[in-house]
């Protein structure tokens, strides 16, 4: 029983293969649970396990699967019922779904294994972006050698519950792992997200009950399955149960990704995991969960990497993968990149986040170039008003989006006044 | 009810509906862009934004779309707290980022919803200061125009393409805010409804091309509310004019018929009133054949003088034409020298559906057609022949996705999550006919049998449903067991047939077949679709004889109404024609009738005459004109009606203006004497009076206005005439003027002849005048449908048709095409370059016998003209049919045996018959 179940098989050399994964444990829960488990048995060991969606929102994954109509309910119609697995891993500065699919493939396989068990769903799709071709390809030998020991295909393990899995290469847009728009861009259409409700789990491919969750999300099935919602939860070190994978990118001594306790502090990652800001650099502030989330600043720093805390500081955990800020890289600069990003990756759907991010993009390229106007300011806060809050949107990218915007203006507005009145990027001109 | 709480006030709401609607439906101002009435909501534009609380304690409130928000009973909103208007001008202030400032040279202005939106929240500073995108635009063919720099991406124009309308040649590519609506390449829009776009975006990126050609603002529009010429659907239209010219036709909503949409056949069709084969004045034909003009006394004393000596004078009327029209006809020979104009085999057709209409038989409404649950179409090809019915069917065919989102609880306006959630499942919908059918893509099984064959099926179909005894079960083909079974168990099934392949027993069949069906299935529905605008109401009229029966009997004298007999009979009738002594004819548009007559009288078209129309269903309604017609064009009941009462003197025009002080006292317009005689002669027609009030009607003192009350430059129109405004022509035929002064707001749907509201100066005005939104006008929906009873029809007693009986040697079949087998909107301008080449398709097989394969042309030599057809291979058509387009090129055909056919040696036909050449002159893109 590892306190790092997630990366155990990990040495960042070679990928497990089935025989080594088996030999650590792997598939003992497929091989006990399935078929001999009641599915409703399953979801409460999750439910009591309280783990939460790894991909950014962290919606208790418990609760999002009992929202799945039960088979042969009035809701449940008939057809397939589907398991997704949302590898589109494209949130800048998030790499953690790629390390667990390159070098531990089973562990995913066994997690939509009985995740698919759960909630009777017959057929699975692994939605990965093609720039992960190394984890393309040691995912179809993984499936290959699963369903080759029965682990997939009919009558798993002798049972009557057959699962086929799929790897789809998605054609790549940041929009796609917006579950929604996934399972639009899966079925062939534009990937533009839908409205909710109805969520995935009544309507979702194809019409039919759907499920889909993070690939991290899933790497935690098998491993509560095998040893209970107890010991999962015991290995948070707050409130939130499990373990996460946790990374730190930009200027540290050692950019990388640690599989660490729930409620690790925020300070220990950066100063003992990342061995702290490289050389000559000071710490100004950080997008604690990936770059659609509001910046903290160096007092943040103590609090534990939890879903609430970190929501009370005025940001989200989301991936739980940092995009740090020193204080020799100028912090407009950062946000116009990042809003360059997300207006190019809107779907075009909705006004807010069509129009309003592209204007975001507009007024900060141009306060970069040295014609931003003291009136900016205010169009700025207004726009990150208006496309802000979920719900003026037709989905959540736009306020995703506009999260290290509307924080940088509050926490860097003197870099903003600099950039309007020395007509320039102070940074560039190195009068800081 | 549920109530919802709005600002303050309790405002009524309906459940299964959402908040924006039922805002609207209370008349509240709300904008938004993305929703519309007839295809729900998907939340795009986010511009209907309200705020909505949780409970009496919240007073902070949360962003919501109203579109999207479900009614429910005591919910909390607010419309103009600061946020949610505040919401509402950003959202304006950023789809007009990119937005071009062309307003003075769109076609769009004046009643552009995008700017009336804009006024509505208050936008006003710009505060953008970056470059605007501009994309390339496309050729979209001779109906549509495209601008796509002034798309605010809302999304209706593919939604209405291609989830409503089921064409699949627009689409929107790109992403962020470079998504571009239009082809992917250059070329004609194929979808028969695709001049909705027009009306759909609420913007100026999808324009009216016809509109364009005589371009006119809509303030300064003089319109009429019409009734559409185009088939026997009926659709209610507003046709406009300025200068003497037809701008443009748009939809003019009906809740049971067109609702918001027309076919382009409809829309763009009605340019003929604006061709050049338009008569301008009556004529004599001389000696050479030429015409000679003449006045229209004159021509009119010639006809008298016709009459008088002559033994026997006949009168041709037509379905074409209005009832007063054939009424004064009638007048004028006498009621046993009347025809109605329609051949036997039209009259027998047309009586069939009389008597269905007349009868305890369920017969639905056009939009009743979306209710029905499985439908069966038997030899009528809707989409060529009456294209709203297809629309209808398109809809119809979504029910099962209605009845799988309320097993989850989705509501029927949210579209994207209904279609999402039905995929590809269907309402059963079978069509059988000799060729491909343009609803083939939704239907669940495509039945490729020959007319007789058809008939014999139906036979079947029926037998099974009333024998319900095995001996007969046994009998029956798996298909029309299975046919049978579909429809008994069906919650509402529909039969539908038609006219379009001109085949009695298929009507008969399908009697048959619903009779034996509402026997065990009460809520079974039968829809006949009738040929022309006018046929239903020949039926009524004066059914008795056939053109070919009146013919025979020696006429001296043979007066046609609007109506082209060679068309019609073919050209062996047409010889017959020629033998009479005195043609008379009056017709608009130049035919082959027409260049045979010895006189010639120049009809008003559709836009510049009165009439009543009697649609499929049996509604009376009245057409109303748009403007005077020029010169000595008169009316046809007017010139009918004058050469009845020895009437001399005057054009239609001074009879109009001269009449004008009597209007208080003796005067009576014209056409309201010859509406009275139909009303008292004929007592199915007693209610035709009722489907518009006459001219004696007034709003607080005044007639109702033709133009709106923002028309400018009325004055200047004849300056090069004179500088001083010159008097309006008085209207003394009917309720409406030509004016801008009057009352158009309080005007019945019958007479209102625009859609206007304060602040709502776009057609999306049009929920002002509904009871609720998509609901009954107002003013009581206009029409009155005549035929009712609780009788149900004995069958028909239909020669059984073995297998042996069935021909199996090739046979023609006429198939209509929306452009080009209507002889009247053929002769628009843009229409006319949509119109197929001859063309004969058939299976591969019976090609074979014929020794001919695809790309081969076939000749037949016929009296006085050569038919070329070029042959298509298409295995997906019946055995032994040749099927070829009913084009003015094709008459005659029918009367050629298959085997006449002779192959053209070293043939180069079109490319594609079906399908065009268009010169594309005005490539943009």
């Amino acid at each position: 029983m590892s306190d790092l179940p997630l990366t155990k098989n990990i040495n960042g050399k070679t990928p497990t293969d089935l025989t080594q994964y088996e030999a650590t444990g792997g598939y003992v829960a497929t091989r006990q649970a399935v078929g001999a488990m009641d599915p409703d048995a399953l979801l409460e060991i999750i439910k009591d396990s309280n783990l939460r969606g790894r991909g950014g929102a962290g919606f208790p994954t418990g609760m999002k699967w009992s929202f799945v109509p039960k088979p042969g309910s009035r809701a449940a119609g008939e057809g397939h019922r589907y398991l997704v697995a949302n590898a589109d891993e494209m949130e800048p500065g998030t790499f953690k779904d790629r390390l667990l699919m390159e070098q531990d493939p089973h562990q995913l396989i066994e997690g939509m294994i009985l995740a698919a068990y759960t909630i009777s769903a017959d057929i699975g799709y692994i939605f990965i972006r093609h720039e992960y071709h190394v984890a393309i390809a040691r995912l179809r030998e993984a499936l290959a050698a699963a369903e080759a020991s029965n682990y997939l295909g009919a009558h798993i393990c002798g049972s009557d519950f057959s699962f086929r899995l799929h790897v789809h290469v998605s054609a790549g847009r940041y929009i796609c792992g917006e579950e929604t728009a996934l399972l639009n861009a899966l079925e062939g259409k534009r990937a533009i997200p839908r409205a909710k409700p109805p969520f995935p789990q009544v309507s979702g491919l194809w019409g039919r009950p759907t499920i889909v969750n993070n690939v991290e999300t899933l790497c935690n099935i098998p491993h509560i399955v095998a040893h209970g919602a107890d010991w999962f939860r015991s290995l948070g070190r707050g409130k939130d149960s499990g373990t996460k994978l946790f990374g730190a990118s930009g200027r540290v001594a050692r950019p990388g990704c640690w599989e660490l306790p729930m409620g690790t502090p925020i300070r220990e990652i950066l100063e003992e995991q990342a061995g702290g800001m490289a050389a000559g650099y000071q710490l100004k502030g950080f997008l604690p969960g990936g770059a659609s989330t509001d910046f903290l600043l160096p007092e943040h720093l103590d609090l534990p990497m939890d879903y609430e805390p970190v929501m009370q500081a005025g940001s989200r955990m989301g991936t739980g993968t940092m995009i740090i800020l020193d204080d020799r890289s100028c912090p407009l600069g950062m946000i116009a990149n990042l809003e360059k990003f997300f207006a190019r990756e809107s779907c075009g759907f909705c006004t807010p986040c069509r129009e309003g991010l592209a204007w975001v993009q507009q007024i900060l390229d141009s306060m970069e170039a040295g014609a931003g106007r003291p009136e900016d300011l205010r169009l700025l806060e207004d726009q990150a008003e208006f496309i802000g809050a979920i719900g003026n949107t037709h989905c959540a990218h736009a306020p995703g989006a506009i999260e290290p915007l509307a924080s940088g203006l509050k926490y860097f507005a003197d870099d903003f006044k600099a950039h309007i009145d020395g007509k320039g990027c102070p940074y560039k001109q190195g009068a800081n | 009810m549920p109530v919802l709480i709005v600002d303050g006030k309790e405002l009524p709401g309906k459940a299964g509906t959402n908040v924006l609607e039922a805002l609207l439906s209370a008349g509240v101002d709300m904008p938004y862009f993305c929703w519309h009435p007839a295809m729900g909501s998907v939340g795009a534009c986010r511009q209907c934004a309200l705020l909505q609380y949780a409970n009496d304690e919240d007073s902070h409130g949360k962003i919501v779309m109203s579109c999207m928000t479900p009614v429910t009973d005591g919910a909390r909103f607010s419309v103009s707290a600061d946020r949610a208007s505040g919401f509402r001008r950003a959202v304006i202030e950023n789809l007009m980022l990119n937005h071009p400032h062309d307003c003075p040279v769109c076609e769009e202005g004046g009643e552009c919803h995008l700017q009336d939106m804009t006024v509505m929240v208050g936008h006003r500073d710009r505060r953008y200061q970056g470059r605007k995108t501009t994309f390339k635009n496309q050729y979209l063919g001779p109906f549509i125009g495209h601008e796509m720099n002034r798309c605010i991406t809302c999304y209706r124009c593919v939604r209405f393409y291609q989830d409503y309308a089921g064409g699949n040649d627009l689409n929107a590519f790109g992403s962020r805010d470079r998504i571009f609506f239009g082809r992917a390449e250059s070329g004609v829009l194929e979808n028969e409804f695709a001049g909705n776009l027009v009306e759909v975006c609420p913007t100026g990126v999808f324009t009216d091309k016809t509109l364009a050609k005589n371009y006119t603002r809509k303030w300064d529009l003089q319109s009429s509310p019409t009734i559409c010429q185009g088939c026997s659907i009926g659709c209610n239209t507003y046709t406009s004019e300025r200068y003497g010219q037809l701008c443009r036709v748009h939809n003019r909503y009906h809740q049971d018929i067109n609702g918001y949409f027309l076919c382009d056949r409809g829309r763009f069709g009605a340019q003929h009133v604006n061709s050049p084969a338009r008569i301008p004045q009556p004529g004599i034909r001389n000696e050479e054949g030429k015409y000679d003009p003449l006045s229209l006394d004159d021509a009119k004393a010639k006809v008298r003088d016709f009459i008088q000596h002559s033994s026997r004078t006949i009168g041709i009327g037509s379905p074409r034409a209005s009832l007063e029209a054939n009424q004064a006809l009638r007048q004028l020979v006498g009621a046993g020298n009347y025809s109605n104009g329609m051949s036997r085999n039209e009259q027998v057709m047309h009586q069939i559906i009389l008597d269905v209409l007349a009868s305890g038989m369920k017969t639905p409404t056009l939009a009743e057609v979306a209710e029905f649950d499985a439908i069966l179409v038997l030899g009528e090809d809707a989409t060529n022949h009456a294209p709203l019915l297809a629309l209808s069917i398109r809809q119809a065919v979504r029910n099962r996705s209605k009845e799988m989102a309320g097993d989850t609880d989705i509501a029927e306006w949210h579209d994207a999550a209904v279609r999402e959630l039905a995929q590809d499942a269907l309402s059963p919908l079978v069509i059988a006919t000799p060729m491909p059918d343009r609803l083939d893509d939704v239907a669940s099984q495509s039945l490729r049998l020959a007319p007789e064959e058809i008939v014999a099926l139906s036979t079947e179909v029926s037998m099974y449903l009333s024998a319900g005894s095995e001996s007969t079960a046994s009998q029956a083909s798996s298909v029309a067991q299975g046919l049978a079974e579909l429809l008994r168990d069906a919650r509402r099934p529909l039969i539908v047939s038609g006219t379009s392949l001109g085949d009695i027993n298929i009507m008969r069949a399908t009697v048959n077949l619903s009779l034996a069906l509402q026997a065990v299935n009460p809520e079974a529905g039968i829809l006949l679709a009738a040929d022309e605008c006018n046929s239903v109401g020949m039926a009524m009229l004066d059914n008795r004889l056939s053109v070919e029966e009146l013919v025979d009997r020696t006429p001296e004298t043979m007066i046609v109404l609007e109506n082209d007999l060679e068309s019609r009979l073919g050209a062996e009738f047409a010889k017959k024609m020629s033998a009479v002594r005195h043609l008379v004819v009056l017709d608009y548009l130049d035919n082959a009738t027409v260049s045979v007559a010895n006189i010639l009288l120049p009809a008003a078209s559709f836009a510049e005459a009165e009439g009543t129309f009697i649609n499929f269903e049996g509604r009376a309604q009245r057409n109303l004109a748009v403007f005077l017609p020029q010169g000595s064009i008169a009316p046809s009941y007017y010139l009918l009606s004058t050469l009845n009462d020895d009437c001399l003197n005057d054009s239609f025009n001074d009879s109009l203006n001269n009449s004008t002080e009597s209007v208080s006292s003796s005067h009576q317009a014209r056409v309201q004497t010859i509406i009275e005689s139909i009303r008292d002669e004929f007592s199915p027609l007693k209610r035709i009076d009722e489907c518009a009030p006459d001219a004696d009607f007034l709003v607080l003192g005044s007639k109702i206005p033709r133009m709106t009350h923002r028309a400018s430059g009325r004055t200047a129109m004849q300056a090069e005439v004179s500088v001083h405004e010159p008097k309006q022509p008085v209207d003394t035929e009917s309720a409406l003027a030509f004016t801008m002064e009057g009352n158009q707001q309080q005007a019945p749907a019958s007479l209102r002849s625009y859609v206007w509201s304060p602040g709502w100066n776009s057609n999306q005005s049009i929920y002002k005048f509904q009871t609720e939104v998509g609901g009954a006008d107002t003013m009581g929906n206009p029409g009155v449908r005549l035929l009712q009873g609780d009788a149900m029809p004995a069958p028909f007693t239909i020669a059984p048709t073995t297998a042996a009986q069935i021909s199996t040697g090739p046979r023609f079949v006429a198939q209509h095409h929306i452009f080009g087998s209507d002889p009247v909107s053929s002769q628009a301008q843009e229409l006319s370059t949509r119109i197929p080449t001859p063309y004969v398709r058939m299976n591969t097989e019976t090609a074979t016998t014929l020794g001919v394969s695809g790309g081969d042309g076939l000749a037949c030599q016929l009296p006085h003209k050569r038919i070329e057809l070029s042959v298509i291979l298409d295995d997906d058509v019946a055995a032994h049919c040749l099927v070829y387009p009913k084009l003015v090129q094709t008459i005659g055909l029918a009367d050629v045996a298959p085997g006449d056919l002779q192959r053209i040696a070293g043939w180069q036909g079109p490319k594609d018959p079906l399908k065009p050449n268009l010169i594309l002159t005005d490539r943009t893109g």
